[in-house]
C-alpha cells in the first residue's frame, strides 16, 4: 500500500459534503472507486465534483470544508495498491 | 483544418473582441474578459487583433490537431503541454497533425487564451464570433464547448513560430489588486462614511464570479436616509431602473458589491456606486476567488490617460510581435 493525494484540478472553495445537512462524501477507512466524488469545488457560481481519480481506501481529508483551495492542491489522502 | 476537443476543461468558450452596438437592446458585448491577452494571442500567430480564440477558465481543454499549424497561449499561468512536453506561454509554437495540446494546473490568473493561425472560424452572429451563452448567441451553437466538439479554423497564411511577447509586456497576475474606478452615477446614495468604506475596504472576491459579474465581500456601506423614488422598490439601495455600464459596481443592500463584466445584464434597479475604468477590466477578468481587491478612485481625465497608455502598450505589443 502507498499514500496517494487527491488534488483538485480547479481553484475555488472546497466542500466535503454535497449540502450542509448531509454527511461528508467519504470517511476514513472507506473504499472508493476512481470515479467516486470525494468533494466539491465552488467556482464561477457552480459546484464541480472532485473525483477520487484512483481506487483506494480513504485515510482522511487534508483540507477543511469551505476552505479556499488552489488548483493542484491536495484535498484527500488515500491508501492505494502499488 | 479543424481542431477537436478531447476534453473541454471547466468552461471553454470562443471569444473575440466582442459584439458592440446591441447593448441598448439587452445584448452585452461579450468577448474576451482579458482583451490584452486576446490581442497578444492573435498577434503571436499573425492574426488580426480581434480574431476569435479560445478562452479557458481555470482549467484548460485537451485539443487534438488534424493539420500542422502554429498556436500561442497567453493569459493566466496555465502551463501548455504538447504531447505531454512543456511549451512556453506568450510565445508562438508549431503543432503537427496528430498532436495533442493540454494544460497543467492554473497557478495565477483565471483565464488562459489559445490563439490559432487563421482564428476559430465559426459563423459571426451580429458581427462577432464571441459566445454569449446566456442567450445562446455566437460561438459554437451559442454555448461553452464540450468534449467531441470540432472547431473550424480559418484560412491560414504561412505562420511563424517563435514569436515572443517581451517580458515587460506580459501582465503579472496578483492576488492583491488595485482596480481604478470612476465614482458614480449613484454614489450620492451613500453617506460620506459609506463612500469612504467602499474605497478603503479590501474586498475579497467570492466564488460567485463568472463572465457576467464578480461578487465581493468585505464590508457594509452606509446609505443616506431617503424615501425611495416612485417605482424603485423598498430597499434604500434601489434606484429607478437605469442602464448598467460594463464595469459598473452595484451594491444591493449596501453589501457584497457586484462588478459587471462583458456578459452583463444591460440594466436594472440597483445603485451603481462606481465604474471600473475600461483598461482595468482585463485584470478583473483574471482575478480568481479570494483575490483581495481595493477600488481606487480616479478622475475621468485619469481614466482617459490610462486608456491612452494602454493603447501605446498594445502598439508596442504589435511591433514586438511583427
Amino acid at each position: 500500500m502507498s499514500r496517494h493525494e487527491v488534488v483538485t484540478p480547479i481553484p475555488g472553495v472546497f466542500y466535503r459534503k454535497p449540502d450542509p445537512e448531509s454527511p461528508n462524501f467519504v470517511k476514513a477507512g472507506q473504499a472508493v472507486a476512481a470515479e467516486d466524488t470525494i468533494g466539491l469545488v465552488e467556482v464561477m457560481k457552480s459546484f464541480h465534483p472532485v473525483p477520487a481519480g484512483v481506487a483506494g481506501k480513504v485515510v482522511d481529508y487534508i483540507v477543511e470544508g469551505e476552505s479556499v483551495v488552489d488548483a493542484g492542491q491536495a484535498v484527500l489522502a488515500l491508501e492505494v495498491e502499488r | 483544418m479543424t481542431v477537436e476537443l478531447r476534453t473541454a476543461g471547466l468552461s471553454t468558450t470562443i471569444q473575440d473582441s466582442g459584439r458592440s452596438g446591441y447593448y441598448n437592446v439587452g445584448i452585452p458585448p461579450s468577448g474576451a474578459l482579458d482583451q490584452y491577452s486576446l490581442t497578444a494571442a492573435n498577434y503571436l500567430v499573425g492574426n488580426p487583433a480581434d480574431a476569435a480564440v479560445l478562452e479557458c477558465a481555470y482549467m484548460g481543454p485537451e485539443l487534438h490537431f488534424t493539420e500542422s499549424t502554429v498556436v500561442a497561449v497567453t493569459g493566466a499561468d496555465m502551463p501548455p503541454r504538447l504531447n505531454g512536453e512543456p511549451r512556453p506561454q506568450w510565445e508562438s509554437f508549431p503543432v503537427s497533425s496528430g498532436d495533442v495540446l493540454d494544460f497543467g494546473f492554473i497557478t495565477a490568473g483565471a483565464r488562459a487564451y489559445v490563439g490559432v493561425v487563421g482564428g476559430i472560424d465559426v459563423p459571426e452572429a451580429l458581427g462577432s464570433r464571441s459566445t454569449y451563452a446566456t442567450a445562446g448567441l455566437g460561438g459554437l451553437d451559442g454555448r461553452p464547448l464540450a468534449a467531441g466538439d470540432v472547431l473550424p479554423i480559418g484560412q491560414s497564411r504561412s505562420a511563424i513560430a517563435g514569436r515572443t511577447v517581451p517580458e515587460d509586456l506580459r501582465p503579472k497576475f496578483s492576488k492583491d489588486l488595485e482596480v481604478r474606478v470612476v465614482m458614480g452615477l449613484y454614489d450620492h446614495v451613500l453617506t460620506p462614511d459609506g463612500r469612504k468604506t467602499f474605497l478603503d475596504t479590501i474586498w475579497t472576491l467570492t466564488p460567485v464570479a463568472d463572465r457576467t459579474g464578480f461578487r465581493y465581500t468585505g464590508g457594509k456601506l452606509e446609505l443616506i436616509e431617503r424615501t425611495p423614488p416612485f417605482g424603485a422598490g423598498q430597499d434604500p439601495s434601489n434606484i429607478v431602473d437605469a442602464p448598467y455600464p460594463i464595469g459598473s459596481i452595484q451594491v444591493p443592500g449596501g453589501v457584497e458589491p457586484i462588478l459587471l463584466h462583458r456578459d452583463a445584464v444591460s440594466g436594472g434597479g440597483y445603485m451603481m456606486v462606481g465604474t471600473v475604468i475600461s483598461v482595468d477590466l482585463d485584470v478583473v477578468g483574471q482575478s480568481a476567488p479570494n483575490t483581495r481587491t481595493q477600488f481606487v478612485e480616479v478622475s475621468l481625465d485619469e481614466a482617459l490617460d490610462a486608456r491612452r497608455a494602454y493603447r501605446k502598450r498594445i502598439q508596442r505589443l504589435a511591433e514586438s510581435c511583427s
